[in-house]
């Protein structure tokens, strides 16, 4: 087993549970010993982007001094936002100036000495996994599922900090590939769902919602998957009247029922057709 | 006689596209309004003028622009940034602009939230719309 220090966030222990249910089950059976780092707090959700707004670095900068702690150099997240605010922080902050500062303010913690290589459930399928060996842990194929990859903003974006190239992405498609399922490539993949807006401006991620389920079922899709906890409850929870009713679930469902864990959601998306063993789409 | 002309820009030099620029890292001189990041952006349709409009503003030193929707409807997506020929991120320069305003006692923030709403919004609006 490889041991891996790990972030949740506040939403894996809420709203995003099944998520983290079904990622950490499936890490396991991928070789992993996931170990959640000491007293956490909330990164933020969303980073400055201000030069004097230094307060706002302290959250995520103080996880990964846990991480630090730990003597661990690399941590994972789960959440899309989380890895955005962490890994942007890190670097904002490794200026001396600024390190300075952040350290003073956090008078009580060591000192943060930067070098934390913050990792997304994505990149690690993707470069330390590989999709041959995710395959090769395949139990139930999502064989004859449409599976829309919506990304959202924060893995793409900015450019120094993207999962993958930020105008053709293709690691969501190639993970689910991995999993026996037809990845379906739509426009509205990139685009962002409203994010914080939700909660003055719902009017507005409602309309977003719309446009990116219609774009989603408009190219074949059963499902949207995403890793991110706001995409999620923006896409299913501000869904419009009259929006195509697809299910948005994580990543961490579908790996873990390809795996051959329980995934109530995902069960339901599939029945076993008994000539041939292979699940088909239940007719969503 | 024609009058010399003066392209330089001491005439547009303002004190308010200094202080955008200060607080957000970005130089609102580099844009040379193509638009790019208008024609990306998933919210221009819900602004009152459009992101490269804005920027315009900040480079005429107006500051109408702190009065703007514009502003409070973008969510920092960065599309346009990734797409800006000039290498302008002007989701930084909108940040500076909510700051500015939000440290002047301007803010959106609704008095109470739009329901249901999930905790990891709820930080995340109270980043971007409290001082």
């Amino acid at each position: 087993m490889k041991k891996l220090a790990y972030f949740p966030g506040c939403a894996m222990k809420d709203q995003a549970r099944p998520d983290e249910n079904g990622a950490l089950q499936a890490l396991a059976i991928l070789g992993y010993e996931v170990e959640e780092i000491p007293r956490w707090n909330c990164c933020g959700t969303v980073y400055s982007l201000a030069q004097d707004d230094l307060m706002r670095h302290v959250g995520p900068v103080r996880n990964l001094v846990r991480v630090q702690g730990m003597g661990e150099k690399r941590v994972l997240t789960l959440c899309a936002m989380c890895y955005g605010t962490l890994t942007r922080s890190a670097r904002f902050v490794e200026e001396p100036e600024r390190l300075e500062r952040i350290n003073a303010f956090m008078d009580t913690e060591d000192d943060f000495r930067g070098g934390i290589e913050v990792v997304h459930l994505l990149t690690l399928l993707r470069d330390e996994v590989g999709y041959e060996k995710l395959a090769s842990k395949v139990k139930r194929s999502l064989d004859g599922l449409k599976v829309a990859t919506y990304y959202g903003c924060v893995l793409l974006r900015p450019r120094e900090f993207a999962v993958d190239d930020p105008e053709r992405p293709e690691v969501m498609e190639r993970v689910v590939e991995a999993m026996g399922g037809t990845p379906t490539v739509f426009p509205e993949r990139m685009e962002c769902c409203g994010a914080y807006l939700t909660v003055g401006r719902s009017d507005v991620v409602t309309d977003r919602a719309g446009r990116i389920l219609r774009s989603a079922r408009g190219n074949g899709a059963d499902l949207v998957v995403t890793t991110c906890p706001l995409c999620q409850f923006n896409l299913d929870e501000r869904r419009p009247a009259g929006a195509p009713s697809l299910p948005v679930l994580y990543l961490g469902q579908l790996l873990a029922w390809a795996m051959g864990v329980d995934e109530p959601a995902v069960a339901a998306l599939v029945s076993k057709e008994p000539a041939t063993g292979k699940p088909v789409p239940s007719g969503v | 006689m024609a009058s010399e002309l003066d392209l330089s820009r001491d005439r547009l030099d303002a004190p308010f596209a200094r202080r955008v620029e200060e607080l957000s890292g970005e130089n609102p001189y580099a844009c040379y309004q193509c638009g790019k990041c208008s024609a990306g952006c998933p919210f221009a349709d819900y602004m009152d003028v459009l992101p490269n409009q804005v920027l315009r503003l900040v480079q005429l030193g107006d500051e109408s622009a702190l009065d703007l929707s514009a502003p409070w409807v973008c969510a920092s997506c960065l599309a346009c940034g990734v797409r800006c020929p000039k290498g302008v991120d002007i989701a930084k320069t909108m940040e500076a602009l909510r700051l500015l305003a939000l440290r002047k006692g301007i803010s959106p923030a609704p008095a109470t939230p739009d329901r249901p709403c999930p905790q990891i919004a709820l930080v995340g609006a109270f980043r971007k719309l409290t001082p």
